[in-house]
């Protein structure tokens, strides 16, 4: 991805674009179907906003360039081993940050639906009068 | 507390993080830059913050906006900071930015080392696997030197996760620290085995990719990679393996042989298009670099291009280019394979992608043939026609061109319709190549007699038509043709059935408009054409016509004498005056024409080209000295001669001669232009003053078809086409007349011999429609063949290019921080290790070896000065001094990096792994000719290639008996020897006489003889079907289990396929079956074998008591197939594990030797042989190889060995010769293990 490194950010999205297609053409890539499964339905959007997951998949990929794993299972059950640590670390204090992101979301038609907001799920009804 | 937490979080969590930064931006379309600002602004505020949470939020907005191409090289403190954090939520986003934002340039990284040294040793796998992905990004040669100990420790991690990525960083810190690469590659080796297929692939990985730059040095793993790619399932690894694989064949075409059939089998079998490719591509590489064919190639090749086909015929792009490319290697070795695909070669020239058809185009260039080639180009002159890019179209003309050229017009049976084909290919306009289709038409006219007069025909009616082709001369460069038109016509006029009006249409007034160097041929060849009208009026009573003819030129030619073309000028002006002075003459009616003929006269001949080049510069000649000294040194008048003889070019050099006329001047340069066939337009060499000289006006000069006069009656057909049909005809003319012949002759040889010709037309039955005589180039005698090729000299994997084979010096370590070697030593740390599990504790232990290596040379060292004390001859203490410290060497190399050490033994492994021919003692002489040498070394070194770890067998206190004086070991030693073998005694004797002395295995190779060559395999069974032979070796890893290596060959031409083996087990002895197996199943051997073909499968055997040899009953139950039918055969054995199978080779210094034998503990027996007749270090070889001991110590005709059983039985050998006797001694504290090792010893010598 530091390939990208001065590109400006129309032409950011474009090539992730055109990658995103590139990749989801091709219906064996390893890396399509990691995402589709962290993310569960990878959609363009899904890379934009959330540029640093998306790195961190890859990072169980590929490390400096070189291929370090392709099994999916593998990948996944890492991944989601750090997703945990990260959400532990964050502990209680991390709920209502989660809980204030979930609800930014809600309100964005486009968001896809399904971010992973992990296992904490707060009811957050009364929650935008906040705003 | 925790509220206090919560409310701080919930004060922060308005403030913007990742997501609503890019939404932000998406929703700032228009002010991007200036909403960006802001929020860098605020990010600055954030990184001011104590809060790392805030930091860590900043920093990963800050990688956002690197990635959108924003400078963030000013927060590269605060990644640092983030990355120190102990939370891994934050240390993955500080690691994640600098991977971004960090390069060898970034000055922090130099306070990240101690950092990212806690990361890696942090309990945390994550924080360590973060650690090192970030790492693999940024790594400096600084980074590479001062953690590559640390990474290389965590090569060995228990956590499969971390051995991965630190297998697979240490590609990124050979090289930027090329140093490590020896050091660590024993171990990276070993991770190719590793029980995680996660690091097998990526140690897998890094070899690949250190082995595809560098392959000679990675040739001896090619056994194991063998092993893997059999093995393995995972089609990254097998791509990456079958790719190093097609790097090494050209290296070693044994190997091809060996590759041939499991590549063949994974090319079936496999469903993976990319490993498919990778097969066929290293199936090719193996065809190409067996030069011999093999009988079953032409299959492998058969399959490859069918598989190739489905490639091509896929829709997937890619995998259509791939097909290609692939197509086109195998096209350079075997052309015919690829001929019958031409049908879908041709089609992919109608592909929309561009890059596909140019694939397409190089593989036609090598499938014509004399019988294809006119259909082939036909098919590409539609192309060229329905092409619309110009690229494109330009490089159908240069393919078309390339391949009818091709291997000196071989293919071209009819030239008059090669001819017909450049000059339809002048119709292209706006083409770059009119100078290419020019030097064509000049070299095939020039050069294929023959065709000259249909040449001058084609050549006169284009310059008739000149101003079709002209049309805009600033971009269109197929005027260029009007050069070759001109001069043909000019050179060969004698052909041209009207010269009158070929001259007149050389001096249209439009002419002035093409650029000068065409000009030029124009007024020089309308001189030719001059005279040969003259010529043809010769005679005529009325000399009206040649009189017209001169005024003709003399009106025509001032408008070139005013030429801005000084070339153009200077032709016209002397020609002017020349047929000036001819008409006076003309006037007077005198013949002329001979006179003006005689101008041109001579025959021209073709030069090769770069003839020039290769002329061999005399003797003493040397054309760098300077003939008279330069005038001055000032640098601009050294500079102007240079500059000066750059422009003139050598050719010039030749007609230098200032005296000759004027016309034979133009002449000659005219041949020296047809010296350089491939470029005729020497002159050309500066277009910009053409440009400049070109008459303004003439790009509106409307292009119209051209309508050339077809001098062929078929209507409505270009005239390649009729040429083709009539070629057709012509063929189907001599087949039918080549047929009646036969018949004739068949009549009149009635019952005699028949000549069978049903079969299609071979390529020497199509004679050439014309007789052509294609006048071979001349040549300079003595020219020399040049070719230069250069590598990259800014490739980083140059550096990488070490010897991996040759065992480690002991300079040769990673650096360690110096604390550590102190604690090392200690034995708690070996405790230590043994928290490591199984697999990794040897290479702990190993590490710690490492760092001992200088205290226990030391200790060598010091002994070594003892010994010098004692003032032994001279001799001696040249030996003492160099040979114990080989001796360490050799030892330590052996703990350090056991792989690397068995260098010979991995050698002549290779050597033996590649002769695919089953190999019993007595067949080896033939299939490893690898020299005697060769043998013996490996021979002399496989006590070394045991990988085993002598500090297993030795007991910690014999280790610090190294401490003793040699003498007094010795002084022990005597002392046995004179309790066992007094009349041996005297020879012993010697030992003090300073005579030479071996340690540890290493036999003195100098001196001696070469051993003869050795084997262990013996024969196990053989039938008329299968043959097989076995060796045993005891695994050092397990006390109780020995493996048995049993190579099958297949002797029949049926094919092979599954074998099984299968063993009546004993009480004692089992064959390892896998779990689920019941215990009299038999196992499956994991290959098939082609007709000729052998290969080795290894069987473990779980052994209770190793004191006694024992013999299992077996059979190997097998199918038979050819190809009519296949049976089953089966073939019975017996496998004999003699107690000697249960010994392992291993080392011992000779002070543990003596304490051993001091113990007591061992029991004496021995051996007495007579007759025997080799040389002494033949024998210590032979027991050595045979029965897997090593020299302990070696002084003249007697010499100590050791072996260890895989059950930790000591075995000691004291063997002494003289006369043809060999008295063995032998201590062990196993009886009767120790009586059966003798008794097979006994057995081994009595065989020779």
């Amino acid at each position: 991805m530091s390939v990208y490194s001065f590109q400006t950010e129309d032409t950011e999205q474009q090539i992730i674009r055109e990658t995103f297609h590139l990749v989801s053409k091709r219906d064996e890539n390893v890396f399509v179907e990691t995402l589709d499964k962290c993310f569960e339905n990878v959609c363009e959007l899904d890379l934009i906003f959330h540029m640093d997951k998306v790195h961190n998949i890859l990072a169980e990929m590929v490390m400096g360039g070189m291929v370090l794993e392709t099994n999916m299972s593998e990948i996944i059950t890492q991944v989601e081993a750090q997703g945990k640590m990260e959400k532990s670390e964050a502990g209680i204090a991390g709920a209502p940050a989660r809980a204030v992101s979930a609800v930014k979301n809600m309100n964005l038609p486009e968001m896809p639906k399904n971010i992973n907001i992990g296992d904490i799920s707060i009811k957050v009804p009364n929650l935008p009068s906040f705003k | 507390m925790a509220l206090k937490i919560v409310k701080g979080s919930i004060d922060r969590m308005f403030d913007k993080n990742l997501q609503d930064l890019v939404r932000g931006i998406r929703n700032h379309k228009e002010d991007e830059a200036k909403y960006i600002s802001t929020c860098i602004d605020e990010i600055k505020q954030e990184l001011k913050q104590d809060n790392i949470a805030v930091k860590a939020n900043a920093v990963c907005k800050l990688t956002y906006l690197q990635m959108l191409g924003y400078d963030v090289s000013w927060a590269a403190f605060n990644i640092v900071e983030v990355m120190s954090s102990s939370k891994f939520t934050y240390k993955r986003i500080g690691y994640l930015a600098a991977s971004q934002c960090f390069h060898e340039g970034t000055d922090v990284i130099m306070l990240t080392t101690n950092q990212i040294r806690k990361d890696l040793s942090s309990p945390n796998q994550y924080d360590t696997g973060v650690a090192l992905t970030g790492l693999s990004c940024f790594v400096t040669p600084d980074l590479a030197r001062d953690l590559a100990n640390d990474i290389m420790t965590l090569m060995s991690h228990t956590k499969p996760y971390i051995r991965k990525k630190a297998v697979l960083i240490m590609y990124k810190v050979f090289l930027k620290y090329p140093e490590s690469l020896r050091p660590a590659f024993p171990r990276l080796k070993e991770k190719l085995e590793d029980p995680d297929p996660g690091v097998q692939s990526a140690a897998v990985n890094v070899i690949c990719e250190l082995a595809r730059r560098n392959p000679k040095n990675y040739l001896s793993l090619a056994p194991l990679f063998f092993k893997l790619m059999t093995s393995s399932t995972n089609n990254w690894v097998l791509i990456k393996i079958i790719k190093l694989f097609g790097a090494l064949t050209p290296l070693e075409p044994r190997l091809g042989k060996k590759l041939i059939e499991p590549l063949t089998n994974l090319i079936h079998s496999t469903s993976a298009m990319s490993l498919l490719y990778e097969c066929v591509n290293t199936v090719i590489a193996v065809l190409i670099s067996l030069s011999s064919g093999m009988p079953n190639h032409s299959a492998s090749i058969q399959l490859c291009v069918q598989k190739l086909r489905i490639l091509i015929e896929d829709s997937d792009q890619n995998l259509k280019y791939l097909g290609l490319l692939a197509m086109s290697k195998i096209l350079k070795t075997h052309p015919k394979s690829v001929q019958s695909h031409k049908d879908l070669i041709l089609q992919c020239l109608d592909d929309k992608d561009e890059s596909i058809r140019l694939r397409a185009l190089d593989l036609l260039y090598g499938m014509v043939s004399k019988k294809n080639l006119m259909e082939i180009v036909k098919k590409l002159m539609l192309h060229v026609d329905k092409a619309e890019g110009t690229t494109y179209r330009d490089e159908l003309l240069t393919k078309i061109i390339d391949i009818c050229s091709q291997s000196n017009y071989q293919y071209i049976t009819n030239f008059e319709w090669y001819i017909s084909i450049l000059v339809e290919l002048t119709r292209l306009e706006g083409t770059r190549h009119g100078h290419l289709i020019a030097s064509q038409m000049l070299d095939v006219a020039i050069r294929v007699k023959a065709i000259r007069g249909f040449a001058v025909a084609q050549m006169a009616t284009l310059l008739d038509n000149a101003h079709l082709l002209t049309g805009n001369t600033q971009r269109n460069g197929i005027c260029e043709v009007l050069y070759a038109a001109a001069w043909i016509c000019g050179e060969f006029s004698e052909h041209l059935e009207d010269p009158m009006q070929t001259l007149e249409a050389m001096l249209r007034p439009k002419v002035a408009t093409l650029p000068g160097h065409i000009q030029a041929v124009y007024v020089q060849n309308a001189a030719k054409l001059f005279a040969t009208v003259l010529r043809k009026h010769e005679g005529e009573t009325d000399s009206q016509a040649a009189q017209e003819t001169s005024q003709l030129l003399i009106d025509r030619l001032p408008l070139f004498v005013q030429s801005a073309n000084l070339e153009v000028q200077e032709r016209a002006s002397c020609i002017l005056q020349l047929v000036k002075y001819i008409q006076k003459l003309q006037q007077k009616n005198v013949e002329v024409a001979e006179e003006v003929t005689a101008l041109f006269a001579g025959e021209l001949n073709p030069v090769a080209p770069k003839a020039q080049k290769k002329v061999p510069i005399p003797d003493g000649l040397d054309l760098d000295a300077w003939i008279n000294e330069p005038p001055s040194e000032s640098e601009s008048e050294d500079e102007k001669p240079k500059v000066v003889f750059a422009k003139e070019e050598p050719k010039h050099s030749r007609s230098r001669h200032t005296e000759v006329d004027e016309k034979e001047l133009a002449r000659r340069r005219e041949a020296r232009k047809q010296e350089q066939a491939n470029n005729p337009f020497y002159i050309k060499a500066s277009p910009s003053s053409q440009k400049v000289y070109d008459a303004p006006g003439v790009e509106h000069i409307p292009v119209v078809q051209i309508d050339l006069s077809v001098p062929l009656k078929v209507p409505g057909m270009p005239m390649s086409d009729q040429y083709l049909k009539l070629e057709e005809e012509r063929r189907q003319k001599e087949k039918a007349e080549r047929k009646k012949k036969e018949k004739k002759k068949k009549r009149e040889k009635r019952g005699k011999e028949r000549k069978a010709d049903s079969g299609p037309e071979s390529e020497e039955d199509i004679t050439p429609a014309h007789q052509v005589d294609i006048v071979t180039e001349e040549m300079p005698e003595n020219a020399l063949p040049s070719d230069d090729d250069d590598k990259d000299p800014n490739d980083p994997h140059k550096a990488l290019d070490i010897d991996l084979d040759k065992p480690l010096a002991d300079s040769e370590k990673l650096p360690v921080r110096t604390h550590r070697p102190e604690v090392l030593k200690s034995p708690v740390v070996d405790r230590d290790s043994e928290s490591i599990p199984q697999e990794t504790k040897k290479k702990g232990g190993k590490e710690k070896k490492e760092k001992k290596k200088d205290k226990e040379k030391d200790r060598k060292r010091s002994k070594e000065d003892k010994k010098k004390k004692k003032k032994h001859k001279e001799v001696e203490e040249e030996l003492l001094e160099s040979q114990p410290e080989e001796a360490v060497q050799s030892e330590e190399t052996k703990e350090v990096a056991a792989p690397p050490t068995s260098t010979s033994a991995e050698a002549s492994d290779l050597d033996f792994w590649l002769s695919s021919a089953p190999v019993p003692p007595a067949a080896q002489e033939v299939t490893a000719p690898s020299s005697a040498a060769a043998v013996d070394t490996s021979s002399a070194a496989a006590p070394e290639s045991e990988p085993d770890d002598p500090k297993d067998t030795e007991p910690e206190d014999m280790k610090s008996s190294k401490h003793k004086k040699k003498k007094q070991k010795k002084e022990k030693e005597e002392k046995e020897k004179k309790k066992k073998k007094r009349h041996h005694h005297h020879h012993h004797h010697g030992d003090a006489g300073g005579e030479d002395s071996v340690q540890n295995g290493t036999v003195e190779e100098e001196e001696e003889e070469p051993l003869p060559p050795m084997s262990n395999y013996s024969l196990l069974a053989e039938n008329s079907y299968i043959k097989m032979v076995y060796d045993i070796q005891g695994n050092h890893q397990d006390e109780s289990k020995v493996v048995v290596s049993v190579i099958f060959e297949n002797k029949s031409d049926s094919f092979l396929k599954s074998m099984e083996f299968n063993v009546l087990d004993s009480l004692n002895s089992k064959l390892q079956r896998p779990e689920g197996a019941g215990p009299h199943d038999g196992l499956t051997v994991p290959f098939q074998l082609p007709p000729g073909v052998s290969n080795e499968a290894r069987f473990v055997f779980s052994v209770q008591s190793i004191v006694m040899p024992q013999k299992l009953k077996g059979t190997l139950t097998f199918i038979v197939k050819s190809d009519e039918s296949s049976t089953h055969e089966k073939l019975d054995f017996k496998l004999h594990f003699t107690c000697t199978s249960y010994l392992i080779t291993t080392p011992c210094y000779s002070d543990a030797y003596a304490k051993l034998l001091e113990s007591g503990d061992l029991k004496g027996s021995s051996l007495r042989l007579e007759g025997i007749n080799m040389p002494f270090h033949h024998l210590l070889a032979r027991i050595c190889f045979h029965h897997h001991f090593s020299v302990v110590e070696r002084i003249d005709s007697c010499a100590s060995m050791y072996s260890r059983s895989i059950q930790g039985h000591h075995v000691c050998l004291l063997v002494k010769t003289s006369d043809q006797t060999v008295s063995i001694d032998a201590k062990c504290d196993e009886p009767s293990l120790l009586g059966n090792v003798l008794d097979e010893i006994k057995q081994t010598f009595s065989k020779c």
